[in-house]
């Protein structure tokens, strides 16, 4: 044993000992630095003989590369295990709960969800969305819908009215939708198809009624469409929003003053355990109604009913929205209780499309 | 409407089920509504005779008896009713029966040791009476093995309609039959209706007393003296037929006026005769004249009813209800029928106006059959004659008949146009003519005249109506509807119903729950939001504080938010999209965005956590929902003016005026505002607070810039590193920081990318009165990077025009 190979085990030794990145440090310099036992070897080699050198050179150099491999070994080790300590000692308990997000607390209406539904798939049959205001006036209410004055069909409607004005005209909170569909076809050209959402007003309170509830009204008018075209857009209608494949649906003459022939439409059921399913069972229940547009109504605006034809047809917002998605009351719909809310209203991005599909 | 299926084979020669008559009413617009058919409840009980009953072995008090059902063999059945005796005939049911008077389904059984298999039943069993003392005990001559109910004629299924208020002729069993005839069920047997000679001229005389313009009231008026009736309870198949469809039979004069309501849609009224003093004057009322009316109520006229008066004064509201005075009782001997017409319009409003809903004033209001009010009085006489005897007068007859309608001109093309389907001509007559209609003509055009009982005809739609419906709805072809153009659809939504559809999702994922409130709200806190005028508050509200069309969303959320509070919800964040009303105009109608933060419901969260507990709501988090959504909406902010203050400062009223602003784009361009709500406004609604809300009109918004491509500006990106500086002042605390940051911002428009409020502090190290705040100013260099020397001088200038603006002074 010489005295390099000394030095050599005995720096080894040291480093392997070394237990932080100082006392590593601190070995480094023993033996790299200026005054260090390496640096002391590797000086000794200038005042060799060339043999001395030729024999000793590579015994230092050799010790020294050793020695600074076996130091950035250990200092290699040593900053593991200094990051494994910190992160252990940086353990969180992650089951804490995070805060909700305001994604996951805000809810969209059924109503206006519903209402996104039918507008998707109108939308794709071409029609347009027409809306009026709610305070009315007789005029484009009942009478250009051919609802005679005094009419008993007047007191179906169980209607708002406010106070006469100086004239002696009192004005009304629409009945229903169709005073849009009025107003439409005195501003527009025939091809017409629209779709009519809107708030409603009768006064009438129970368990399915409400003195505000919602409608959507259709209307198409061009010189062809007949009562096939509005049974196959009602069928086609039902199925899409309701997500089934079949539908079996009834078509019942009725009567209102604004179509002729008029129509109301049951669709079959089931009701097993007092859950609807439709597509399924051998009850029938009542949905829609609607009809050819009267001649009256369409002279009322404007229109020849020699010329022109139509249908049109009216059914509840709340009313297919409960059927759908299950909700045996209606009035909740109209008292913003965050519970309800919550359970049967929508997620912010539950966008219905008919490419991704109404609801998911 | 009500009547049974006897009731209407008296009219309709028909074999058809129950079933088939009721799907086909439906069918032909007659919907039935509910059928009640003890016949089939009652299908399994049958009459049987009893071969022998002898005592049971090993009960005193049951007996065995040995049944022939009418089916095979004869059954064993132990039985403890006290009358079953050999030899008689009773009601059986075999096992699997429900016997609805026990609500039991029966099963065989093994009494005291004997094999039972089935029942003899009591009345009360089968619930047909009270009667539980013993078994049903038939005549000797009953059919053995024939079900009980169709013995005893309870077979008669009542069926309900409901009647459309066009179809006033189905009203009347007789047009119920009519058009079940048509329909294909059977033939039409309704009665001929013969004249009945009158003996002697009717004593008493009817005037008409109205002037000219008045005389639709009573187009036309009959009157006929029957005098010697014995008026005695009505014969009992009379007297069954009112009792199955509800109403109860007082004595033959009455039951035949009801009768003849329901069996031909024709109300008379029957006057006793002795009790009307001279003759009688049909007219309007006198205001403050009374009556006191068969339903025993008193009521007050006014000179828009219409009323039958005599000597006494008002006897009868036309067309409505009799009066008490004159009504024919079991004492009246001789009587006087009234057969009318009166004006649907009048009698509406009288009935309305006075609160009575009777069976005449139903089916006037609606039409009767004008041609029928002769027919109508002679077969009533007819009945009274042959129930209560008598002699008949002449009759009477004040006014005229309406002329009937002219024919409808007809093209047979006209069913396909309307409907797509394509029917014989000889089918389409037929189902006309089946109806009653009169089909004159040969060829493609026809005439049509309706038949006197359908008012309701006016038109080709009405025919095609009548035919497709007897033709039936289900044969109508589904017919995709052809797309306008073979093309992709375009887009059909407006700009502001898709601003109107975006709010609702950018709100919801502000953390916002949708609520729909109602239109209407109290006087009152329409009032505190700006509305309340005379014009928007219904006359006929539902309830009192549902009274005024909403100027605004907010008193809705405001009150829902309590609502929640008062449950347990106190951190609540609501919003609404919908209509508000400045006045009774279209125009006077907006589209309004609210939004409603109550408690600590932010946007980071709500409530208590174990991270920091958030904060109460504040006027920031409406700040933030209202210039979220307006930069979720894409509107240009650019040009919107934020102005602080209250109603003094033109701001809302229900704001606190020193945490609120107005936000508009120039002075009249306002579309909402935001705020802390006012302590009095939380005072006057009853409700607690903190809350803060926002509301603007999305109808206000500024519409984008049309673009005629969809290319986007170009992207210019500087290579430069942006350099931050920053600066704190010290400035009165009255200075707005929103309008430091546009001074400094102006300052150097091109190099100033953005300036930000880092911080703001008021306290110690600061005079009273003064606030600092710190800007954080961030430099763009575009061209070249800025030396220091450059970058000093954007900053002098931003400090001298601070100092200059006001009177700030940098934070030492």
């Amino acid at each position: 044993m010489n005295e390099i190979d000394n030095l050599g085990a005995s720096l080894l030794a040291d480093i392997a000992g070394a237990q932080d990145e100082t006392a590593l440090e601190q070995v480094r310099i023993a033996a790299l630095g200026k005054a260090g036992s390496i640096s002391a070897l590797l000086k000794t080699l200038g005042a060799m003989t060339p043999e001395e050198r030729k024999d000793k050179g590579p015994l230092i150099n050799g010790l020294r590369d050793k020695v600074q491999g076996a130091l950035s070994a250990r200092k290699e080790a040593l900053g593991e295990a200094a990051l494994d300590a910190r992160l252990a000692s940086e353990t969180v308990d992650i089951t804490l709960p995070v805060r909700e997000g305001p994604e996951a607390r805000g809810r969209i209406h059924p109503i206006s969800q519903v209402i996104d539904e039918i507008t998707a798939i109108f939308g794709d049959m071409g029609f347009s969305v027409a809306e009026g205001p709610d305070v009315e006036t007789d005029d484009l209410n009942f009478t250009k819908l051919n609802f005679p004055v005094g009419h008993p069909a007047r007191e179906m409607h169980d209607t708002f009215f406010f106070a006469p004005d100086a004239n002696g005209e009192r004005k009304l909170l629409r009945t229903h939708t169709s005073p849009v569909q009025v107003r439409t076809m005195m501003a527009q050209e025939p091809p017409i198809r629209v779709i009519c959402p809107g708030r409603t007003y009768r006064m009438d309170s129970d368990q399915t009624h409400t003195p505000m509830f919602h409608q959507v009204e259709g209307l198409v008018i061009d010189k062809k469409a007949h009562m096939g075209h509005m049974k196959w857009v009602l069928e086609e209608f039902c199925k899409a929003f309701f997500e089934i494949d079949n539908v079996k649906m009834r078509f019942r003459p009725s009567f209102f003053p604004f179509t002729e022939p008029s129509v109301e439409v049951d669709i079959q059921c089931s009701r097993k355990g007092g859950e609807i399913r439709f597509g399924e069972g051998e009850d029938w229940l009542e949905i829609l109604g609607c009809g050819m547009v009267h001649p009256n109504v369409l002279r009322n605006c404007g229109l020849d009913p020699d010329v022109y034809q139509g249908f049109a047809w009216g059914m509840g917002i709340d009313r297919i929205a409960m059927l759908k998605y299950g909700m045996p009351d209606l009035r909740p719909f109209f008292e913003a209780d965050l519970r309800w809310l919550a359970h049967y209203g929508f997620r912010p991005l539950d966008l219905p499309t008919l490419t991704g599909g109404l609801s998911s | 409407m009500k009547f049974t299926l006897s009731w209407l084979k008296d009219h309709l020669d028909t074999t058809d089920s129950l079933d088939t008559v009721t799907e086909t009413l439906t069918r032909v617009g007659l919907e039935v509504e509910a059928v009640e058919d003890k016949a089939k409840a009652l299908q399994a009980f049958t009459i049987a005779y009893v071969i022998e009953a002898k005592q049971h072995p090993n009960a005193d008090r049951l007996r065995v008896c040995m049944v022939d059902t009418g089916a095979g063999e004869p059954v064993q059945v132990v039985c403890g009713a006290p009358n079953a005796r050999t030899g008689m005939k009773s009601v059986f049911s075999p096992p699997g029966t429900y016997i609805p008077g026990k609500d039991i389904t029966l099963g065989k059984g093994v009494i005291r040791g004997v094999e039972s298999n089935g029942m003899l039943c009591s009345a009360a069993e089968l619930q047909l009476s009270e009667d539980h003392d013993g078994i049903i005990d038939l005549p000797e001559d009953a059919p053995v093995g024939q079900p009980y109910a169709t013995y005893v004629g309870l077979d008669d299924a009542v069926i309900e309609i409901a009647v459309t208020p066009n179809r006033a002729d189905a009203l009347g069993v007789a047009g119920v039959a009519r058009d079940l005839a048509a329909a294909g069920l059977g033939g039409l047997k309704t009665p001929q209706v013969l004249p009945v000679r009158g003996a002697y001229p009717c004593p008493v005389k009817v005037t008409l007393d109205f002037a000219e313009a008045d005389k639709h009231l009573c187009p036309a008026f009959a009157l006929r003296l029957v005098r010697g009736v014995k008026n005695e309870p009505s014969p009992e198949w009379l007297q069954a037929r009112l009792r199955a469809i509800g109403l109860r039979p007082i004595n033959a004069l009455v039951d035949i006026t009801n009768f003849m309501t329901f069996d031909r849609n024709r109300p008379l009224h029957v006057f006793d005769a002795a009790k009307v003093k001279g003759d009688l004057t049909v007219r309007r009322a006198r205001d403050g004249e009374t009556i006191l009316a068969l339903d025993g109520k008193s009521y007050t006229l006014t000179s828009e009813q219409v009323v039958i008066a005599d000597a006494h004064g008002v006897e009868s509201l036309a067309g409505i209800m009799g009066g008490e005075a004159s009504g024919c009782d079991e004492t009246t001997t001789d009587v006087l029928v009234e057969s009318a017409l009166w004006d649907p319009l009048n009698i509406a409003r009288s009935g309305r106006a006075l609160g009575i809903n009777s069976d005449a004033r139903y089916r006037f209001e609606r039409g009767v059959d004008p041609d029928f009010t002769r027919p109508g009085l002679d077969l009533a006489t007819a009945m009274i004659l042959d129930l209560c005897g008598g002699e008949a007068s002449e009759i009477i007859f004040e006014g005229d008949l309406p002329e009937s309608a002219s024919a409808i001109d007809f093209p047979w093309s006209e069913v396909k146009r309307l409907t797509g389907l394509d029917l014989p001509q000889i089918e389409m007559k037929l189902a006309l003519t089946s109806l009653g209609f009169h089909v004159s003509g040969a060829g493609e055009r026809v005439k049509v005249a309706a038949p006197s009982w359908r008012g309701d005809v006016a038109g080709k739609a009405d025919l095609v109506e009548e035919i497709v419906r007897i033709a039936g709805l289900d044969r109508v072809v589904s017919t995709p509807l052809p797309r306008i153009k073979g093309e992709v659809v375009k887009p059909v939504l407006t700009v502001l119903q898709k601003r109107t559809r975006a709010a609702k999702r950018l709100l919801a994922s502000r953390g916002l729950v949708e609520a729909v409130t109602w239109s209407f709200i109290s006087h009152d806190a329409a009032t505190l939001f700006g509305g309340g005028s005379r014009q928007l508050v219904l006359a006929n509200p539902i309830a009192a504080d549902l009274s005024d069309m909403r100027p605004s969303l907010l008193p809705g959320l405001i009150r829902a938010g309590q609502l929640n509070a008062d449950r347990g919800l106190g951190d609540v964040a609501l919003f609404e999209v919908g209509q508000v009303f400045k006045d009774d105009t279209p125009e006077g109608q907006f589209i309004a965005a609210a939004g409603l933060r109550r408690g600590t419901a932010r946007l980071e969260g709500v409530g208590r956590h174990w991270d920091g507990a958030a904060k109460p709501v504040d006027v920031f988090d409406a700040k933030a929902d209202l210039m979220g959504l307006l930069t979720g909406l894409g509107v240009p902010v650019g040009g919107l003016q934020i102005v602080a203050g209250g109603s003094s400062a033109g701001g809302p009223a229900w704001a606190h005026p020193g945490r609120s602003a107005t936000l508009r784009f120039g002075p009249k361009g306002v579309i909402g505002a935001f705020g802390e709500v006012h302590p009095k406004v939380l005072k006057a609604l009853d409700v607690k607070g903190p809350l803060v809300a926002f509301e603007i009109h999305l109808d206000a918004l500024p519409l984008p810039k049309y673009k005629p491509t969809k290319v986007k500006s170009k992207l210019a990106l500087s290579g430069f590193q942006p350099v931050t500086r920053d600066f704190a002042f010290i400035v009165e605390k009255t200075v707005a920081a929103g309008e430091m940051m546009k001074t400094a911002q102006n300052t150097d428009r091109a190099l100033i990318a953005d300036v930000a409020v880092f911080d703001l502090y008021e306290g110690q190290g600061v005079e009273a009165g003064k606030k600092s705040v710190a800007l954080a100013v961030t430099l763009q260099p575009v061209d070249k990077t800025l030396t220091e020397a450059e970058i000093e001088a954007v900053g002098a200038k931003i400090v001298a025009e601070m100092a200059k603006r006001y009177g700030a002074a940098l934070r030492g």
